[in-house]
């Protein structure tokens, strides 16, 4: 099947008016000169032909994975468009991030052309956890990726229990043409995914050194899910994620198909693991290393890998694909900025704080490098920070690394840090305004040194762009 | 927790600490044993689960919110001795600060939507009730007793005070107990109940000192002053706050 050929496509009217309406709208928001307009197209296009986005996606010959999950969706589905170009196929992907269901419409249309043609022949389409069942309802995908629930911006999702109250009906109506992959190590999700009518493929971790000793306090989920005893760990990954089990019933993780061990973590630059795979008959180990660090990535390399293997992309592909794979926008980048080395982290809930934390001490056992956290509180960020509360940065009062605030909500932080045991002269509260805060924190580091920016998904966004706007230069990852 | 060989001086009990510790609360029980320890006061923090019993001698109580499955378990365990317990403690003089969740299941009964109601221990003469509407947003309450308090809600339950029952104090910004009668919390000898996150103690410093001296009083006996300490980064954490939610009403 080729998709380039034009005459594949049965014309549909109703869909060209409402493609050519959505590009309209778009070119509209460009010429105006305004960013951020990713969701009016989707919604104009929605209102001419609610069928546009199931059109698409049913004309992209190897079909659709849709990936969900708390943490790591945007550099999941990256790694998974990437593997299936390496396979040679010409994904179709709300690559900006752009997850709601306006959003996943917008970058459909906007890669498609107006005969229908969708512009490509597989689709990736990042979910937003709240927007998953009315895309499930509208795709159906050939491979689901359930990558995890950590409790996230409880003022716009709710509590765990509720997101997967939502999902579980959608899930439940998938049939066997859908293959779920899902982590096994989240026992919520592996809950959500026993006897449903999809195939269903698990991973998880069998790892021996990056084992956590105890739940940590912004862990969910730790009731089993048949009898309700507290579920009890033989092995503890990343917050609730490992191999669990319930004391009191014969409920346990269940067997997994795609087994990640051997995590070697190098610093916060790559991490090198082993996969063992039996999604497919060419079971065996397989050496991976990919340049995201932290063992919370290797969870999203893992994921990665068994997509690929549910789209019947070959291994070596998969392996020299993730090699050359390079960290999504702001996730963790690295930039030289006034003879510094800054490293930008975002953080955006408990687990994913609670992992740039562990990655940034795990090697020394406290905070050695100069670091700025900066904390925003608007809609992106989630209003309310408490949830700075459940993070454990009692794990920076060791070490002499000093540490500086800023953003709006920059006072909160410092105070945070004040209750974590951290001294007073390691302790800088810095304005909220970012312009002037940079700097501060840059004459905190030495000429040739290096820092860490910590920054919630709005800071991110501004921070990038005063040093972008102030020259500095983005280093690329050493492969 | 520290060693039995050596007393504590101060007791704080964190009720269910394992299953109502949403919403950053735990934030509360940091507040509380660092402030003390930062006056040379030693605090051993005692988590109690289902099926555990109340020690005697507990000093603070914390009490957090949960999500709803959690809930329904809490309620079953809280009535009966346990339930009595907390009661005997708060009349002979313990502190209490109850959140959310927690608050609800200390009053009369909370009445979810199309269940059974889930009956409290009728500590604070207050009933909740399920409501329609979620209330989200920074709050700020003028109060008699610890002057403005600044915090964060997010709740669908409603509370109603009964004819005994002092309010913690009164919302200038957010909606409060119900978001009628601008009402926000309780109040009963030493114990509070609100819906107040934040986490609401680090940045109300005066309450959580307010709480120790309440505590230590209990244990002690004596209405020794707690040393006063350098409350500045709390200070400008609570005036922020309160400056972003006038910004945000």
């Amino acid at each position: 099947m080729t998709t380039n050929d034009r005459r594949a496509f049965r014309p549909d009217p109703r869909l060209s008016a409402a493609l050519l309406l959505a590009k309209g709208v778009a070119r509209g928001i460009q010429v105006a000169g305004r960013g951020g307009g990713t969701s009016a197209p989707g919604m104009v296009a929605d209102r001419v032909d609610v069928g546009l986005l199931t059109k698409l996606t049913d004309r992209l010959a190897h079909g659709v994975v849709t990936v969900a999950g708390t943490n790591g969706k945007t550099t999941t589905s990256r790694m998974i468009a990437d593997l299936l170009e390496a396979g040679g196929m010409k994904p179709v992907h709300n690559r900006s991030g752009s997850n709601l269901v306006r959003g996943v419409i917008s970058a459909f249309a906007s890669q498609a052309r107006l005969n229908g043609d969708p512009g490509g022949d597989a689709g990736v389409i990042e979910a937003d956890e709240a927007a998953l069942p009315e895309l499930l309802e509208r795709v159906s995908p050939r491979a689901l990726l359930l990558n995890n629930l950590f409790r996230d911006q409880l003022d716009r999702y709710g509590e765990l229990d509720t997101i997967a109250r939502k999902w579980r009906p959608a899930i439940e109506r998938l049939g066997p043409e859908t293959t779920i992959v899902v982590n096994a190590d989240d026992p919520t999700l592996a809950a959500l995914t026993t006897g449903v009518a999809a195939r269903v493929v698990r991973f998880g971790f069998n790892e021996e050194r990056h084992r956590l000793e105890s739940l940590s306090h912004a862990s969910d989920a730790a009731a089993c899910r048949v009898c309700g005893a507290d579920l009890a760990w033989h092995a503890l990954y990343v917050s609730h994620l490992g191999d669990w089990y319930c004391p009191s019933c014969d409920n346990r993780r269940p067997d997994l198909d795609a087994i990640g061990l051997d995590i070697q973590l190098n610093g916060v630059e790559s991490l090198d693991m082993t996969v063992r795979d039996t999604i497919r008959d060419t079971d065996g180990d397989h050496a991976i290393h990919v340049g995201v660090p932290g063992v919370y990535n290797a969870y999203n390399v893992l994921a990665a890998v068994a997509v690929g293997r549910v789209m019947d992309v070959p291994m070596p592909t998969i392996i020299a694909s993730m090699a050359a794979f390079r960290s999504a926008f702001g996730r963790i980048e690295r930039v030289t900025y006034r003879d510094r080395t800054l490293t930008l982290a975002l953080v955006k809930n408990p687990v994913g704080f609670n992992e740039v934390l562990r990655m940034l001490t795990v090697a020394t056992g406290g905070l050695e490098v100069p670091t700025l956290i900066a904390i925003n509180d608007l809609h992106a960020d989630g209003r309310d920070v408490s949830w700075l509360w459940d993070v454990d940065f009692e794990l920076l009062a060791d070490g002499d690394g000093k540490l500086a605030t800023t953003g709006i909500r920059g006072a909160d932080m410092a105070n945070r840090l004040k209750y974590a045991g951290v001294a007073e002269d390691r302790l800088t509260p810095l304005p909220e305004e970012f312009e002037s805060s940079l700097d501060a924190f840059v004459e905190q580091i030495s000429a040739g040194g290096s820092g860490y920016i910590l920054p919630t998904y709005t800071a991110m966004l501004r921070i990038r762009k005063i040093l972008a706007d102030r020259g500095a230069v983005e280093s690329f990852w050493k492969q | 927790m520290t060693q039995p060989s050596k007393p504590c001086d101060l007791k704080i009990a964190w009720l269910y600490g394992a299953r109502m510790n949403i919403y950053g609360d735990r934030g509360n029980i940091i507040a509380l044993t660092q402030r003390a320890r930062w006056r040379g006061i030693d605090p051993e923090v005692v988590e109690i689960g289902i099926g555990e019993p109340i020690p005697d001698d507990v000093d603070i109580f914390f009490f957090g919110g949960g999500q709803d499955q959690e809930q329904i378990a809490v309620s079953r365990d809280l009535v009966g001795p346990k339930g009595k317990a907390i009661n005997r403690a708060v009349d002979n003089g313990a502190a209490m600060l109850s959140i959310c969740g927690g608050y609800q299941l200390l009053g009369h009964e909370y009445r979810p939507y199309g269940a059974e109601p889930l009956p409290g221990i009728g500590l604070f003469d207050v009933t909740s009730e399920a409501g329609s509407e979620r209330f989200i947003g920074n709050v700020l309450v003028e109060s008699n007793e610890w002057g403005s308090l600044v915090g964060f809600e997010n709740h669908s339950g409603l509370t109603w005070l009964g004819s005994a029952a002092t309010p913690m104090g009164k919302v200038t910004i957010g909606r409060g107990n119900n978001g009628k009668d601008g009402t926000e919390g309780v109040r009963f000898r030493n114990a509070i109940g609100c819906y107040l996150h934040g986490a609401l103690l680090p940045k109300n410093p005066k309450l959580a000192d307010w709480l120790i001296e309440a505590g230590a009083r209990r244990r002690h006996g004596t209405d020794a002053a707690l040393d006063a300490l350098s409350d500045t980064t709390e200070q400008i954490a609570h005036r922020s706050a309160i400056r972003r939610a006038k910004q945000m009403r």
